[in-house]
């Protein structure tokens, strides 16, 4: 008897943490994981160490240009620029991707397939605000369709301030991106994770248009 | 017998370890080759490595079945497989592995192996790009058999054998027992194929990043990525191995071999910095063209 | 052209208006009327020779209370422009569809009704999601939509912004002290 009660109450928690996937018709929604991101806790001492060291000398850019800043990456593979030095190299699939650089203003919609994007990214992840549109909104900060502040859609690792920033400014912010992950101090994924409901509180505030899955995988 | 089997086990293991790491070394210069050529300065040589640990280091991974677990390990096996059947240097105990009389007709197949476990690895993952990438690949795979297979005909027409060490050993004695003097046109037809094989541009259609983001690994992610990255070092230095212990007299040291699989390696190199990429049907066009009738002449030649 | 037009005037009931181009001598501006609007164009692309639509685009003026309409076509043989103008009511926005003319003008005319809210009645796609997903307040190109207003209450703006005029700015920036004598 008090054994069922229990497995009861733990059924019920249980359906209380699935996410709830209003957005997708009965049909769709058996396609898509209803469960919500878990913190993953880091390794210990040395060896968080060494694979922070792993994860910074070895960052692959999301090869998607969510805005005009997306325009400042083409330069850093060329000649002159030459990001491959510092082992940043791009990468044509969220899957294999490890840096999201949100390249100046986003707009809702473009939003929605950030937030998929980000998502379906395995961690550790890290996001790159490049340009004043993703810290205040920039020059579209009173815009009917450009997000103001990014951090309160996804979590965000660094900020590359100007309109637009200049390449160098770019290299700057990935050396200062990756002794910020060599020191530990990049944990975006766990504090999305963390953070989620709010986080998806944010978004469903302006993507109205809701019909994806709560978290995709 | 134990004993024997020991030590067997321990040389394929050093074998192993050495090709593996001089794949990852020769993928990390020739990424140097190529920056130079388009005038950068390039990655360091130990990026291969760098990118190993952290795909294996990443925190999640993401699975969709059993076969998305076999996909990548199907292509290890391939890798695997390709170079433990090729002796890597001529007379070494080491890196004989597992050669025997016959060996290259099962060399032949493990090339394809690998490439029809990833499919199956590929469907699973759900992703509509990963099938075509699948697709093209094994329509160029079949297309760039076509000389390759008339090649080893021709030359294996030529010496009366199917054994790789037995090429290796007739070809010794001077440079021009190699059969790249002796049978040019086998030679011709088969390192063209060849470029087909090492999958660079202009015939790099199946990973295509800019329009199939990357084919059939595009779901692969964290540790499976790892894994495939591990196997492209090992299937490339195998490769490698057999291209230069068929046409080019083998290598009686492992300096020999380093020396003479970098300057085969470089060639594709070359060709794919120079060259733009082939559409699908370009590329499959191509080597049922030009290569399959050079491969056809080697054959007719052997008969006469 | 200018003598062609004045021939079917009548016919369309059109005026031209020379004040709005006078340096340009192949560029006219037409204006129509609502319901001439369509045989008017008809005319113009089956017999006069625009057979391209160049843009097809609206203006907000709300003081008049209209909105302007704007077809530009071209002639490819002349490479002579012409511009109708439609003065459209704001509070009944309602114009005949002109996607048998020009297939493109389809989402031309799916824009106009996402950002201006004018209906287009039979146009393909019409009321499909063009840029903004989901959009439920007014349509926001309509000049009594507050943007601002919407941006600070949807976007959690960040505070502490300043905003200085840009020509008083430069001029204490690069010239200081100067600037009283300019």
């Amino acid at each position: 008897m008090k054994k069922d009660e229990m497995n009861e109450q733990i059924a019920q928690i249980d359906k209380a943490m699935r996410l709830g996937n209003e957005g997708l018709s009965d049909d769709q929604k058996a396609y898509f994981c209803d469960q919500r991101p878990e913190r993953i806790d880091p390794y210990h001492g040395i060896l968080e160490r060494f694979a922070n060291w792993a994860r910074a000398e070895s960052l692959w850019i999301l090869g998607f240009g969510t805005g005009c800043g997306a325009i400042e990456l083409r330069p850093l593979m060329t000649s002159r620029y030459d990001m491959y030095r510092y082992g940043i190299q791009p990468r044509p699939t969220p899957r294999q991707a490890g840096v999201f650089v949100i390249g100046g203003y986003a707009s809702v919609k473009t939003m929605k397939r950030i937030v998929r994007s980000y998502e379906q990214m395995q961690g550790p992840k890290f996001v790159l605000g490049l340009g004043s549109c993703t810290i205040n909104g920039g020059m579209y900060w009173d815009s009917y369709n450009t997000i103001n502040r990014l951090d309160h859609y996804i979590p965000v690792d660094i900020y590359i301030a100007g309109c637009m920033p200049r390449p160098e400014a770019l290299l700057a912010g990935f050396n200062r991106l990756k002794e910020m992950i060599k020191a530990g101090q990049c944990d975006g994924m766990n504090s999305y994770a963390e953070n989620f409901d709010w986080y998806k509180k944010n978004q469903k505030q302006i993507i109205k248009h809701w019909n994806m899955p709560d978290y995709n995988w | 017998m134990m004993k024997d089997i020991a030590i067997k086990a321990g040389y394929t293991l050093i074998s192993l370890f050495v090709i593996t790491n001089y794949g990852l070394l020769l993928g990390g210069t020739m990424a140097r080759v190529r920056a130079k050529v388009q005038g950068r300065i390039g990655q360091p040589v130990w990026q291969p490595y760098i990118d190993i640990i952290k795909n294996n280091v990443l925190r999640t991974g993401i699975s969709h079945g059993v076969m998305f677990y076999l996909g990548p390990v199907f292509r290890l096996a391939g890798g695997l497989g390709t170079y433990l059947f090729i002796p890597a240097v001529y007379g070494s105990l080491v890196f004989a592995n597992f050669a025997f009389s016959g060996d290259l007709l099962l060399v032949m197949y493990f090339i394809f192996f690998g490439q029809l476990g990833m499919a199956l690895g590929a469907g699973q993952s759900g992703h509509p790009y990963s099938p075509i990438g699948v697709a093209r690949g094994l329509a160029q795979m079949s297309a760039f058999e076509v000389p390759f297979a008339l090649s080893v005909i021709a030359i294996a027409a030529q010496y009366q054998t199917l054994s790789v060490t037995e090429f290796v050993a007739l070809q010794q004695g001077g440079i021009l027992n190699w059969i790249v003097f002796t049978n040019p046109l086998a030679t011709i037809a088969a390192m063209i194929s060849f470029l087909g094989m090492s999958m660079g541009n202009p015939f790099s259609i199946v990973i295509a990043p800019q329009e199939i983001p990357i084919g059939p690994p595009t779901e692969m992610q964290s540790s499976f990525l790892g894994m495939l990255q591990t196997n492209r070092a090992i299937f490339n230095g195998a490769k490698l191995v057999l291209f230069m212990n068929l046409y080019f007299g083998g290598a009686t040291s492992v300096l020999s071999m380093v020396v003479k699989t970098f300057l085969i390696y470089l060639y594709t190199v070359i060709v794919g910095a120079s060259f733009p990429r082939f559409r699908a049907d370009q590329s499959i066009r191509f080597f049922l063209g030009i290569p399959t009738l050079i491969g056809i002449a080697a054959v007719v030649v052997q008969m006469i | 052209m200018r003598t062609q037009l004045q021939q079917v005037s009548t016919r369309f009931s059109i005026t031209l208006i020379d004040e709005l181009a006078p340096e340009r001598d192949d560029l006219l501006f037409v204006q129509v009327e609502k319901d001439q609007a369509v045989p008017f164009l008809t005319w113009l692309q089956e017999l006069a020779g625009y057979t391209h639509l160049v843009f097809f685009t609206a203006v907000d003026f709300i003081e008049e209370g209209y909105f302007q309409l704007t077809y530009m076509v071209h002639d490819y043989s002349t490479h002579q422009d012409l511009a109708v103008l439609l003065k459209l009511d704001r509070e009944d926005p309602v114009v005949e569809s002109i996607h048998h003319l020009w297939p493109h003008a389809a989402t031309y005319q799916q824009e106009m009704y996402e950002m201006y809210g004018i209906e287009f009645p039979g146009s393909p796609r019409l009321h499909d999601d063009f840029v903004l997903e989901g959009w439920d307040d007014l349509p926001p190109m309509r000049r009594d939509f507050d943007t601002r207003q919407y941006s600070e209450d949807t976007y959690f703006p960040r505070g502490g912004r300043k905003s200085r005029d840009t020509a008083e700015y430069m001029k204490e920036q690069l010239y200081p002290g100067e600037a009283e004598t300019w």
